[in-house]
């Protein structure tokens, strides 16, 4: 596999981890941890595990994102600490 | 008490990191999972279940009696939120909101009061005023019957394909949601009613559940599907594929119902009315 794509990737993992820990908005917080799920499952594909990918597509990147949303407004939206 | 967590947290990933250095490296030939057991399923995967794809063949076969008990604990987290967050006491709403679809008028009905019965000119609305959504609705509508056939597309096509009942499962449930944030919950829930989503979970795990005791009754060892081969009239191979296939149909029911009804409850705090 090309190299420089899965660095790209870790590194954009990384980020939208500390992203989702440090934004202050839940909604976009879900958001973020939706993309982080969705590079989980590039990673997944690269490393050639497709079912684990396809789970982590379906479940984490779609379900989870919707049903984040869904909790949040029903929340206030912006986190106090 | 931040920097304390700070510090915990980098100290508890250092050793994380630590740990991984003694992994054997990816893909490694001599690294002990592929020497003692992938070759056994890579080899035997074929000529035992039939099944080309060998993730498959291992989920839902080899350790299928594991994969029950996750259908089962998709189950019962379900039945957990059920218990968390509804709300038995029913408080219904004192004034119901209309709208007048050909003037666009929103019309306030106090307890008691109905509209014109048999009339399909006024529309149950949440909010004194909603925006109208012909785009989305329409556009939903195009997409959702494509989403739903590709779910059972990757339920049945699991011998061959990445997929299998849980992905399909979740799919199929994501479809309705979209359907429930389109429209709105209650027209969802008149499609698909809490009681029968609860209903449709339960029969999924007996169907797992229910094709390992038949196993037992049929001689064999419980989730062995090479026993149902005199009651579906192919050999003990063919048979251990199509107990697959039985198995994953059923997994695939219990996690859409329970997706679906864990956004229901989750949507609406509960009450099961009105939700986004």
């Amino acid at each position: 596999m090309i190299w420089q794509l899965e660095f790209i990737i870790l590194i954009l993992i990384i980020f939208c981890g500390i992203g989702a820990l440090m934004v202050k908005d839940l909604v976009g917080a879900g958001i973020l941890f939706s993309a982080y799920s969705f590079m989980m499952c590039l990673l997944w594909a690269i490393m050639g595990a497709v079912d684990v990918a396809f789970t982590e597509a379906s479940v984490g990147a779609g379900v989870s994102t919707v049903l984040f949303v869904a909790a949040v407004f029903q929340t206030s939206r912006r986190s106090k600490d | 008490m931040k920097s304390f967590g700070i510090i915990a947290v980098v100290l508890c990933g250092a050793l994380l990191i630590y740990g991984t250095v003694d992994f054997p490296d990816w893909g490694d030939p001599t690294s002990p999972a592929s020497t003692h057991v992938s070759p056994y399923y890579i080899e035997q995967a074929i000529p035992d279940t039939s099944v080309p794809n060998i993730v498959t063949a291992v989920l839902a076969d080899y350790r299928g009696y594991d994969t029950m008990f996750e259908t089962a604990v998709v189950f019962a987290a379900g039945i957990a939120c059920i218990f968390l967050l509804r709300s038995v006491k029913k408080d219904t709403p004192r004034t119901k909101l209309y709208r007048h679809i050909p003037t666009g008028v929103t019309i306030r009905i106090e307890k008691g009061g109905k509209v014109p019965h048999g009339s399909d000119d006024f529309e149950r609305i949440d909010s004194v005023w909603v925006p109208y959504d012909v785009i989305i609705k329409n556009g939903c509508r195009l997409v959702i019957p494509f989403i739903q056939l590709f779910a059972l597309y990757v339920i049945a096509h699991g011998h061959h394909s990445p997929g299998g009942g849980f992905q399909g499962g979740v799919i199929f449930g994501a479809a309705i949601i979209l359907y429930a944030l389109a429209y709105d919950l209650r027209t969802a829930k008149a499609r698909l009613p809490i009681k029968t989503s609860v209903l449709l979970s339960s029969t999924g795990v007996l169907i797992y559940a229910g094709t390992g005791a038949l196993c037992i009754l049929l001689g064999s060892d419980f989730l062995n599907y090479s026993a149902l081969a005199g009651l579906l009239g192919v050999d003990p191979v063919t048979a251990r594929s199509h107990g697959i296939l039985i198995v994953e149909i059923g997994v695939g029911i219990a996690v859409m119902a329970t997706m679906i009804w864990i956004y229901y409850i989750l949507s609406s705090v509960g009450k099961n009315d009105e939700g986004l």
